[in-house]
């Protein structure tokens, strides 16, 4: 077990590595009109060469690219060349409340996707007819339309929400809450859908495994047949399931946070892609790619424990 | 009795002789799949006859006309810089269907040689794709599509290419599964021997498996394709000249007051076409599934009266001392297309306390079916066609029913009638340990404490032969052989002290010198306990070594019954004959294939070259 988590690790390390070095080249491998998109068209060649040097753009990509391992490995992953704010802090302040809609969003979709894919798994008639139609339609709105939507009729039509989410939690709770319930809403609604169909044909797989039967056939009750044995081995494909979900919900909230102006990583990405600020746009990515891997590292460590053959051993 | 309808015999001679043409006829029939087909073909029209289809040009603006509603100059009025929505939303259709296709197209480009080639040859590269892949997946779309969008500038089509090597993952998966399920099947291996270079193999044989599976895939893909596409348009990501949907959306979402019409028409427009592609594959691999069940409708009761409990039936008098009867039992199932395959049909026998009825017939006989039955553990959309099971004086299959009523059934199972199974390993949980799997039907039915249900486990170990009893109680499944697995489940049959035990290939899966050993455990349990036992096998060999009776099955049907010594020494039946004679003990040796004189070459030189020179010309 241990060797397994020490194994994951080195792996996500690896992966962080890479993804950073690639990102880091395609970012800054054309930089020749970065200096010129800062300053604007006016900037005199002389005004362009000494930018150039102050962002050290005329220093070779390598060199570079050693010179932000050097700052990142210290915290440091550089600043922002428009707003000049540090990029750890400018995603430290944007940070939690992504992450607040993102763990709620997995949650939600964790506990209404098992409860609906298991009905359909064990009912099946109209309940797993209604379930697949629902998976259907979940899957074809694109997460920004029923965002919009959501916005439109609950928020403009009934008034029942803000529009727009720009209150912080010092604003007191009940109104910080009711701001984040259309953005989650509209994160969920995609992931159950998904998840809910998957988590359904992993419980068909085990319900069909000569085990059930026998257990059947021993007078154990079909309840706890479902929620002591079938819960219990589907849980790792429940699980697998919902980490690729919340990968998909990070780049959900890009959206999601555009339409309900949030304040969070999202709208930075955005914001940052959108006027090039590379020194921003690679924290992003760093950042986003570091909160996969330990999300999936939690998720291994979970099947691991699920699975007593990798837990006894 | 068995009711296949002409149509069921013509739909299986087409899935049997032309596979393509009957997916293809299934997709249109299904009314799923022809809307969605409708739906494309209307919108492909539309894209491809933008200029002739359009009222105006997408990117005329009219600042004296903006936010104008439907009717009037333009049908579906003008947006916030007076361009008219119909137009626009025609040419979008273009760069909407153009982006699905670039992305799904670069997608495929990448996964599908790259699975094949992983799949087929494994090794270094199959290592290597794998850690691409699993870096790909664990990247959030979105957040890539931003920095190259950030690193590269506006443009949807790099875009789309950027994004179809991050779908790549899922058709590079799909394929290398399909592959790796072939690459060791006969006709593979027999291509190879036939000497067809690996070429023609992926090309003929693989590519044939992968094909469906591929075009699913490819539906899905693009409708989330349109989805990241327009989504990257809605932010202004995109290049600012080029009439999409998404930059449709995000006007008419900055006018939401003011001109809520203009929002609704490109979001409509998205949403249909991605659900069409999202219905077609679905459709698409409906009409793929044959073999799903299927599952017959019946007038089932609802409500109230669903769950209350069948009414006893008293059994034919004269009848009730046998320990088990069953009456002309009759188990069918539906097909596809209507009509029922019937597997158990007018089967009748009857077990008695203290004796041992072996079952015996070839597999498709219908005996596990059978047994089944008895246990009430037939999957759910089995029928019961006709007949009657008793167990000790009552009914668990009435005359009249036509399933099995699990309210008649659950509170025997377990506790008077239990069961051991084919194959010990899959029959054991292997989340949880032996003697935790042990103790919960005992603490269950017998209602004993853990405590208790604990030491009884660790005494039912030892008598069916354990040495270590202790060991395997804490032991999981994975860590115990198959012979001890299935003494653990010989142990958990009688662990509640049942009256009858319905044994299904006991000894199957087991090793020959296992076998006898489990047999004797069965045998010795039988007669301390005065057992009735059936056992369900096809090995004449265990019959003799432990029934009283037998009978035997063929086709769903009871071919002959009798005690077990009358039906070894002198069968009636041609089909017992038949089962008899292919034992293979007590028979005499074979005579050797080659004798002395066939000993010669069975080629000669020259037709040993010749053949060679053949082979090389098929290569």
């Amino acid at each position: 077990m241990l060797f397994m988590i020490l194994r994951r690790i080195g792996s996500g390390v690896v992966v962080l590595v890479t993804v950073a070095c690639l990102t880091f080249v395609l970012l800054y491998a054309s930089s020749s009109n970065i200096a010129r998109n800062i300053l604007g068209d006016q900037a005199t060649p002389e005004a362009l060469a000494a930018k150039e040097a102050e962002l050290g753009l005329d220093q070779p990509l390598l060199t570079r690219l050693a010179d932000w391992w050097a700052h990142a490995l210290r915290g440091d992953f550089g600043r922002s060349w428009f707003t000049n704010e540090q990029v750890f802090s400018a995603i430290a302040s944007r940070l939690p409340v992504t992450l607040v809609m993102v763990f709620a969003s997995i949650i939600l979709i964790a506990l209404v996707a098992a409860v609906l894919g298991m009905l359909a798994a064990v009912r099946r008639g109209w309940v797993d007819r209604l379930v697949q139609i629902g998976a259907v339609l979940g899957s074809a709105l694109p997460g920004f339309i029923i965002g919009v939507f959501l916005v439109w009729v609950f928020a403009i039509q009934l008034r029942l929400f803000p529009p727009i989410s720009k209150i912080t939690p010092n604003a007191g709770l009940n109104l910080w809450v009711l701001s984040l319930t259309l953005p989650v809403i509209a994160l969920v609604i995609n992931g159950v859908a998904s998840a809910a169909q998957q988590i359904r044909s992993a419980f068909i797989r085990q319900l069909e495994l000569d085990y059930v039967r026998t257990l059947r056939s021993r007078g154990i009750t079909e309840r706890e047949i479902l929620f002591r044995h079938v819960l219990r081995s589907a849980a790792p494909a429940g699980l697998t399931v919902l980490s690729l979900q919340f990968i998909s919900l990070l780049g959900g909230v890009v959206i999601i946070e555009s339409i309900f102006a949030i304040a969070g990583m999202g709208r930075l990405a955005v914001e940052a892609t959108t006027k090039s600020d590379l020194p921003l746009v690679m924290g992003v990515v760093v950042y986003t790619v570091v909160i996969v891997i330990v999300v999936n590292l939690l998720v291994d460590i979970l099947n691991g424990w699920l699975n007593p053959k990798v837990r006894v051993s | 009795m068995t009711e296949v309808t002409p149509n069921v015999a013509q739909s299986a001679g087409q899935a049997g002789v032309v596979v393509r043409a009957s997916t293809w006829h299934r997709l249109v029939r299904n009314p799923m799949g022809l809307t969605a087909l409708v739906i494309l073909g209307v919108i492909v029209l539309i894209a491809v006859l933008a200029p002739l289809v359009a009222p105006g040009d997408p990117n005329f603006a009219d600042i004296g006309n903006v936010l104008a509603g439907p009717g009037g100059g333009s049908w579906l009025g003008t947006d916030s810089a007076g361009r008219d929505i119909a137009s626009r939303l025609v040419y979008g259709a273009q760069v909407t269907l153009l982006s699905a296709a670039l992305a799904a197209a670069v997608a495929i480009a990448i996964g599908l040689p790259a699975g094949l080639l992983a799949g087929y040859y494994g090794g270094t590269f199959d290592g290597l794709a794998n850690w691409t892949t699993n870096i790909l997946l664990a990247l959030p779309s979105m957040v890539v599509l931003l920095a190259v969008r950030a690193a590269i500038g506006p443009s949807t089509w790099i875009a789309m290419v950027v994004f179809g090597v991050l779908l790549s993952p899922g058709y590079y998966r799909l394929t290398r599964t399909a592959v790796q399920s072939v690459r060791n099947e006969l006709y593979v291996d027999a291509a190879r021997v036939s000497g067809l270079s690996d070429g023609r193999i992926i090309a003929r044989h693989i590519f044939s498996v992968v094909r469906a599976p591929i075009i699913i895939q490819t539906a899905m893909v693009c409708g989330v394709a349109i989805s990241i596409q327009s989504a990257l348009e809605f932010l202004g990501l995109g290049d600012p000249m080029v009439p999409t949907w998404g930059v449709m959306v995000a006007d008419g979402f900055r006018n939401i007051y003011r001109a809520p019409l203009t929002l609704v028409w490109p979001s409509a427009a998205i949403a249909v076409t991605i659900a069409a592609f999202v219905l077609l594959g679905n459709a698409l691999r409906d009409s793929l599934e044959d073999l799903e069940k299927v599952k017959e409708k019946r007038a089932r009761p609802v409500g109230p009266a669903a769950r209350r409990a069948v009414p006893p039936v008293a059994v034919e008098s004269g009848t009730e001392h046998h320990l088990l009867k069953v009456t002309g039992l009759g188990i069918g199932y539906p097909q596809p297309g209507g009509g029922r395959k019937t597997v158990v049909d007018g089967v009748s026998f009857h077990v008695d306390r203290n004796e041992v009825l072996g079952i015996v017939g070839e597999s498709g006989s219908g005996k596990t079916q059978t047994a089944f039955a008895i246990l009430g553990l037939l999957p759910d959309n089995a029928i019961v066609t006709g007949g009657a099971i008793q167990f000790d004086g009552v009914y668990t299959v009435a005359p009249d029913d036509d399933h099995v009523h699990q309210d008649r059934l659950a509170p025997l199972r377990g506790k008077r009638i239990s069961y051991i199974p084919q194959e010990p390993m899959s029959n054991l949980d292997p989340a949880f340990t032996v003697g935790s799997q042990l103790t919960r039907p005992m603490v269950r039915i017998l209602g004993i404490t853990k405590a208790a249900a604990r030491d009884r486990a660790l005494n039912l170990l030892a008598s069916v032969g354990i040495p270590e009893p202790q060991r395997t109680y804490d032991a999981y499944p994975h860590e115990i052989s198959g012979g001890m697995a299935q003494r653990v489940l010989i142990a958990g049959a009688i662990s509640c002290e049942p009256d009858l035990i319905i044994a299904d290939e006991p000894t199957t899966a087991l090793d020959v010198t296992v076998q006898a050993e489990v047999l004797d455990v069965l045998r010795e349990l039988q007669s301390r306990l005065g057992l009735g036992i059936v056992v369900v096998t096809h090995n004449f060999g265990v019959v003799a070594d432990i029934c009283d009776r037998v009978v035997v099955m063929q086709n769903g049907r009871l071919v002959e019954e009798g005690p077990v010594r009358a039906i070894l020494r002198s069968p009636q039946d041609p089909y017992t004959k038949v089962l008899l004679a292919s034992m293979l003990e007590n028979k005499p040796p074979m005579t050797p294939l080659l004798t002395e004189e066939k000993l010669s070459p069975l080629l000669t030189e020259d037709e040993l070259v010749q053949a060679e020179e053949s082979l090389e010309l098929t290569t």
